[in-house]
């Protein structure tokens, strides 16, 4: 399998050195692609309100972001409204897959923000550069080398916050010379429980984790270049307050090679080819739990293999990006359970039945300039995506209830998106449609008995689940004058074949005390709705003041609300800011969820509003820098809880941070 | 080299080839290489060699795989017409059990079997005792001798009355080898119509509830009614096992007429059937 890989790469990298014999020396410099992209935000570069946030703090800064949470750690993404399973998460277009059934490693997890450069966020059909999704895209960029010859620089951060006793530490290192580029960079970060408003302590919120990694440049000429990354990252005793179980460890290699071509004299402009392979390891524990019905083991493991070649280029109006790719991921999970009765065998199951997940697929855009200030741009992405149960057991084990079903199922997926936009002094506007397709996750396709404490329901996938797809569209609109600014943003969403869990009565469910047991299978659709107003107003160079509103909406064919819509919620901030002090006051909360799920076990959660002060100060010493970061967060001590805090567990007190860095050079 | 080391390797090179051309000429069949043996019964002129998978006796359902050799030719016979009658000696009274006839095994030419069901046994694996009439060319022939049977660990056998009045025995004859899937399960089912005499009952048929009393009486879909197969004269159904571990079949026993003669459904307030049967794996 790897070797198919490894050839098709050769192939199409070969395909491509011909290609470029042509010369077109026509170029256009209008790009475009961030017009798509709903954040593309650089990381680390101090002006994020804690320099040492995680990456979960920081996505959750994005407006069509939220993280849903387990515990203060290992936060899952959801865009749109919609979570794992309907996003494309990539690290460096790198795929990687959680190896936790139940979703206690989102990807995000594996890195830390000193690994990255910026998060590059696309809604729906926009974030289908990577991969297949119906809610969007998130690629989480690793830092390019850099030839500056700019020598060593060393950066070391330190955090502490007061709720839970929280502690951060990171050294960085960075030489870059006139060939080489190297860059080390170690975190880790140590929390003891934290505690809700009231000074409620919140038990099984502990966490501790540290992230390595190494990244290595060499300039071969000014045209090629090659990047070797690797990261290592362990997380241990990490407590999961919302469920059943904790996690005694997670640990993720990520490796990658990648080779970088650029020109300006060729048709294509640029090519970026990676190879890389990640291994994850999860392993959950209820050893610390003193009750639990029964003792069990949960270990996961998943590994994906993989490699993507990109290219840009440009004529004449037209700039074209191509991104070819392909990754085959093995997932494996099973749980052990020890009865009571010490007499009894331990029992076993599969509940990731040893699943070979094989895709390849390419991806083109072209983006037409028509002058400076329209443009229109097209995207499609098509793929072969197979799924594979390699081990007869798991097999036999799902015929149990699909008698007919076979080992592998193979499925093409197609995704389109067109959008247009307009810009002009005072305002612009875009417009988009787009059409995707997914796969079933390996939980919904072939999940075994997997608990969800959400609705306190065993799950059992469903292989012959049809692909689900997608019609979207989206509006966008900002209107700037003087020193005001409006913008409003909306998507809508018909989601057809919408997976999701169905209760089958006749099934006995598998965990002690569960409701019962519900089948993936799909309602006919699904629709979900959002729209933010963003407006901002400069007082004076120093002082502003922004605000924002949302809105969001779902809904199924069967009349029922669907599970984790955000209510309506708000944010309102005011700034000062020179260059070296900054202070920022927000106030940021959401209404009442009046619309919530109640028929997949959602419970109604009150409206809440909490405050918090950021503060920051920049000094340079001599050539160093000192970046200093504190403040206050939930200054009132609020006691509340979110809708996509997982089974209402509360969310932080009031917490007193500082952050510091140093920058030396 | 010494010829002290030269002595010895030719005696067993020629000790081997004079073995081999030996077998070359005369072979004795070996046909049960893949069995163990449980035991050996004699008589003055044969010696009967009983084998099955582990090599012992357990209560429950065992086949049995015989030959009988011939002590003045240590050859084994190929045309002999066996019976078999176990007995289980009580303090007061005596009982045999469930058994099936005695036949050649399919493509064997020395090689018969059967089965015999125990139905209890005592702590130590006494009480039980194995009498085996034979005939060969017209000759009738007897061995005997008291047989050690062990208790399995989990009830694959057992015997109740039934609301007819009448005793039965049931034993689990298969899935040998359980495993995650949908397992073909097999059940022999016999009257006692005297203490010697226990006939296959036909034409009735079972419910099957398997649960796991370790997590909290889970139960598995896709289970089917035990029902009668007279070709094999055993009931036949699907059973579904979720899992690895300990389960118990609750079962209830349905005259042909749908009459329930034992067992009860699985409630919250009644965890177990009183006619079950347990695998582990």
């Amino acid at each position: 399998m790897k070797k198919l890989i490894l050839a098709t790469i050769c192939v199409f990298c070969s395909a491509f050195i011909y290609a470029q014999e042509h010369n077109n020396t026509q170029k256009d410099t209008t790009k475009l692609e961030e017009i798509t992209l709903i954040g593309r935000r650089k990381l680390s570069n101090y002006r994020q309100e804690k320099t040492l946030s995680s990456i979960d703090d920081y996505l959750e800064k994005s407006n069509k972001i939220t993280m849903i949470k387990r515990g203060n750690y290992a936060w899952e993404p959801s865009m749109n409204n919609m979570n794992s399973e309907r996003l494309n998460i990539t690290i460096d277009g790198m795929q990687i897959f959680g190896a936790c059934t139940d979703k206690m490693d989102p990807i995000t997890s594996y890195v830390d923000v000193s690994n990255l450069q910026k998060v590059s966020v696309g809604s729906g059909q926009s974030g289908s550069e990577n991969g297949h999704t119906i809610g969007g895209g998130i690629d989480l960029q690793l830092p390019n080398a850099k030839f500056y010859q700019s020598g060593l620089k060393t950066s070391v951060d330190l955090g502490y916050e007061t709720n839970g006793n929280y502690k951060t530490g990171g050294l960085d290192l960075d030489y870059s010379g006139d060939r080489v580029y190297l860059n080390a960079d170690g975190i880790f970060r140590k929390s003891d429980n934290y505690d809700a408003g009231d000074r409620q302590e919140v038990l099984y919120s502990q966490f501790q984790k540290y992230n390595i990694s190494l990244q290595t440049g060499y300039k071969l000429n000014v045209k090629h270049t090659f990047d070797a990354a690797i990261i290592y990252d362990k997380a241990t005793d990490v407590g999961y307050p919302a469920l059943t179980m904790d996690v005694s460890l997670a640990e993720a290699l990520i490796t990658s090679v990648t080779h970088n071509y650029t020109s300006d004299s060729t048709f294509i402009e640029s090519l970026e080819s990676k190879i890389y392979f990640n291994t994850i390891t999860h392993v959950m524990d209820d050893s610390k739990r003193p009750n639990v019905p029964i003792r069990m083991d949960m270990p996961g493991w998943s590994d994906t293999y993989g490699f993507y070649s990109k290219a840009t280029m440009t004529i004449n109006k037209h700039s074209f990006s191509v991104n070819f790719n392909g990754f085959y991921n093995r997932s494996l999970a099973e749980m052990t359970m020890y009865p009571n009765d010490p007499n009894q065998s331990a029992m076993f199951m599969y509940t990731w039945p040893d699943i070979r997940t094989l895709y390849s697929g390419i991806y083109a855009k072209d983006v037409y300039a028509f002058n400076d200030h329209a443009s229109l741009s097209a995207a499609v992405r098509v793929g072969f995506h197979q799924n594979e149960i390699a081990k007869k057991t798991g097999l036999e084990s799902l015929q149990i209830f699909y008698s007919s079903i076979e080992d592998t199922k193979n499925r093409v997926l197609s995704s389109f998106t067109t959008d247009y936009t307009f810009k002009k002094q005072h305002y612009d506007v875009s417009f988009s449609v787009g059409y995707g397709e997914r796969a079933p996750s390996v939980n919904e396709g072939y999940g075994f008995f997997l608990f969800n404490s959400f609705d306190n329901y065993d799950y059992i996938g469903n292989p012959t689940l049809k692909n689900e797809k997608a019609l979207e569209a989206n509006f966008k609109a900002n209107y700037h004058k003087r020193n005001f600014h409006i913008g409003v943003e909306t998507s809508y969403f018909y989601i057809m074949d919408y997976i999701i869990g169905t209760i089958d009565e006749s099934l006995s469910p598998m965990t002690i005390g569960a409701n019962g047991v519900r089948m993936y299978s799909a309602l006919s659709n699904a629709r979900i709705f959002d729209v933010y107003i963003n407006s901002s107003y400069k007082l004076s160079r120093s002082f502003s003041f922004n605000g924002t509103l949302g809105y969001n909406y779902g809904t199924g064919s069967n009349d029922e609300n669907l599970p984790l819509i955000k209510p309506f919620s708000y944010s309102a901030e005011v700034n000062y800011y020179t260059s070296k002090f900054n202070a920022a006051l927000q106030l940021e909360g959401n209404g009442n969820q009046s619309n919530y799920g109640s028929f997949y076990g959602e419970d109604e959660t009150p409206g809440y509003a909490i405050l918090n002060l950021n503060l920051g100060n920049e000094l340079t010493i001599q050539n160093n820098k000192v970046v200093l970061k504190y403040g206050v967060e939930n200054i009132l001590d609020a006691s509340y809880s979110t809708y996509a805090d997982w089974n209402n567990i509360p969310r932080q007190g009031r917490n007193l941070y500082m952050n510091m860095s140093f920058v030396i050079r | 080299m010494k010829l002290k080391y030269i002595i010895p390797t030719l005696c067993i090179a020629l000790f081997t080839l004079s073995c081999s051309s030996e077998d070359d000429t005369d072979p004795i069949i070996n046909e049960v290489e893949d069995l163990s043996k449980i035991q050996e019964i004699d008589n003055n002129t044969h010696t009967i060699e009983l084998f099955n998978e582990t090599g012992k006796f357990e209560t429950g359902y065992n086949t049995i795989s015989l030959r009988i050799k011939d002590n003045a030719t240590d050859r084994y016979v190929e045309n002999a017409s066996i019976n078999w009658m176990p007995l289980m000696q009580m303090p007061t009274t005596a009982h045999s059990s469930p058994k099936s006839d005695i036949s050649k095994a399919l493509g064997m030419k020395t090689v018969y079997e059967g089965f015999i069901v125990y139905q209890m046994t005592n702590l130590d694996g006494s009480g039980w005792s194995l009498s085996i009439d034979y005939t060969i060319d017209g000759n009738t022939y007897n061995a005997s001798s008291d047989i050690v049977v062990m208790q399995s660990e989990f009830q694959n056998v057992t015997s109740f009355t039934g609301a007819d009045e009448k005793r039965y025995v049931l034993a689990l004859m298969a899935p040998d080898e359980p495993k995650i899937a949908i397992n073909k399960l097999k059940v022999g089912l016999f009257a006692m119509e005297t203490m010697m005499s226990f006939q296959v009952v036909e034409d009735y048929r079972m419910t099957s509830d398997p649960r796991m009393p370790g997590m909290g009486n889970h139960s598995s879909p896709n289970n089917t009614d035990l029902i009668y197969n007279s070709a094999e004269q055993l009931y036949e159904g699907n059973l579904s096992l979720t899992m690895t571990g300990y389960w118990v079949l609750n079962l209830q026993l349905l005259h042909a007429a749908g009459e329930l003669l034992k067992g009860e459904p699985v409630t919250e307030d009644h965890p177990k059937s009183s006619l079950y049967l347990e695998l582990e794996f």
